[in-house]
């Protein structure tokens, strides 16, 4: 299984997501990449996102990318 | 709102879509994006193909030629129209109305009602409850819906959030009074406020289009959008969907009191693959009885999705048997509304390409 940095890296390889607190902010993701990091997620941990937790706040660091993962029943 | 109808039937459904096709790896090289980037985004939205109007061609050009098909096969005649009611965001002109330039074109009797409903992804089911209210007049036997759009001609082929996914298409769909005691449940709700997330900013009285309203400004993420063109908020769009759309059904089903497991299919507005499956999984309903693949093969064509994937998804089977349906559209406005309809034994249920 991968880690979320390892998916994060494969969406945007020029980016050292493990150097930022706020991955929106900074502009290493926009919507559709978040989009595109749902989708590997809930495959790579086969669960299911929901779609109204697909906001900007969970997907500004690592840590609550992994956060929201563990809500969803995942063991990132 | 809740709206109840009674003895009223849909008994045909033509879908026009026209034969200009484009490709999503096609399109993909106006974007300023990395190739990678775009191609994963293509296998989670369903980005493939999509069918879209040549220049030039508009609404009431779809609408006729569908008409016409639907006359020349026999399937429809022209004095049997009560009322034509026409749904588009992207009417011929400003005056008259687009269903008035239909009938003309078609030389339909003057003994009947045009109307134009300014609807988009939500335009079917709005249209639906218009055409039922219609049929309660004695003088109203038969209405032609037509759901139309031509969005393409408003999209900037710069803008990676708008362009890849944009359909045009028109559907007619024939609604009569049911012989049957039959029962349709709709509910409907719209938030002006929110407005603002699905526009078009210039062309209308309070913008005119103007030479400086055409030019393609840096919007951000890479895109490049001109005023005249239409902007979506895609994340706030997403997050209306999938916080509005789920209580609308289950307190429809809950009206009507049928349980999610009686109804055959869910037939959705189709923006695009993965915002269908996210739905789904909200409402604990399986993928299958969600059709989500109108998107790749047609693009996303406003209020005509509903009518594609009627014909698209359940086509034949539609002629013959008749399924539990609830209907969903969301869209501009904003506005979100979901029907629960019988739907079956069409004498019709075709799609057919514009030449």
């Amino acid at each position: 299984m991968k880690s979320v940095a390892e998916i994060l890296k494969e969406i945007r390889p020029e980016f050292d997501f493990t150097a930022s607190s706020d991955f929106v902010a900074d502009g290493m993701l926009d919507s559709f990449d978040m989009i595109t990091l749902v989708a590997a997620l809930d495959k790579n941990y086969g669960v299911s996102i929901p779609g109204t937790d697909i906001v900007p706040e969970n997907f500004q660091n690592l840590q609550t990318v992994e956060a929201l993962l563990r809500k969803c029943g995942a063991k990132p | 709102m809740n709206f109840t109808f009674h003895r009223k039937r849909i008994t045909g459904v033509l879908v026009v879509v026209p034969e200009n096709e484009r490709s999503f790896s096609e399109d993909m090289k106006n974007f300023n994006f990395p190739e990678a980037r775009s191609l994963k985004l293509k296998e989670v939205m369903g980005f493939d193909k999509r069918r879209v109007v040549e220049p030039g061609v508009c609404v009431s050009d779809l609408a006729v030629f569908g008409l016409e098909q639907l006359f020349n096969r026999g399937l429809l005649h022209r004095d049997e129209i009560d009322a034509l009611i026409l749904v588009t965001q992207t009417p011929d002109h400003f005056v008259p109305a687009t269903s008035s330039i239909v009938q003309g074109r078609l030389h339909l009797k003057p003994d009947m009602l045009c109307l134009d409903i300014s609807q988009a992804c939500a335009g079917f089911v709005v249209g639906l409850m218009q055409t039922f209210m219609l049929l309660e007049q004695e003088s109203i036997k038969k209405v032609v819906l037509i759901n139309a759009d031509v969005l393409s001609r408003k999209a900037s082929p710069k803008d990676r959030n708008i362009y890849p996914l944009i359909g045009d298409a028109a559907a007619i769909t024939v609604v009569e009074r049911d012989s049957e005691d039959s029962v349709i449940h709709a509910s409907l709700k719209m938030d002006g406020a929110r407005g603002h997330a699905l526009t078009i900013p210039a062309g209308g009285l309070r913008m005119p289009a103007t030479l400086e309203t055409a030019i393609l400004e840096d919007v951000g993420d890479n895109n490049l959008r001109a005023k005249d063109h239409l902007f979506m908020d895609g994340a706030a769009i997403f997050n209306f969907v999938q916080t509005e759309v789920p209580p609308l059904i289950e307190g429809l089903l809950a009206t009507a009191g049928v349980s999610k497991d009686a109804v055959d299919y869910f037939l959705c507005h189709q923006p695009n693959r993965f915002m269908l499956q996210k739905l789904a999984d909200k409402m604990k309903v399986p993928h299958a009885k969600m059709p989500n693949n109108v998107v790749e093969r047609f693009g996303n064509n406003s209020g005509v999705s509903i009518p594609t994937v009627i014909t698209y998804d359940l086509g034949d089977r539609l002629l013959r048997e008749k399924l539990q349906v609830c209907l969903a559209g969301f869209g501009a406005g904003l506005t979100w509304c979901a029907m629960l309809v019988s739907l079956g034994k069409l004498d019709f249920n075709l799609i057919t390409e514009y030449k």
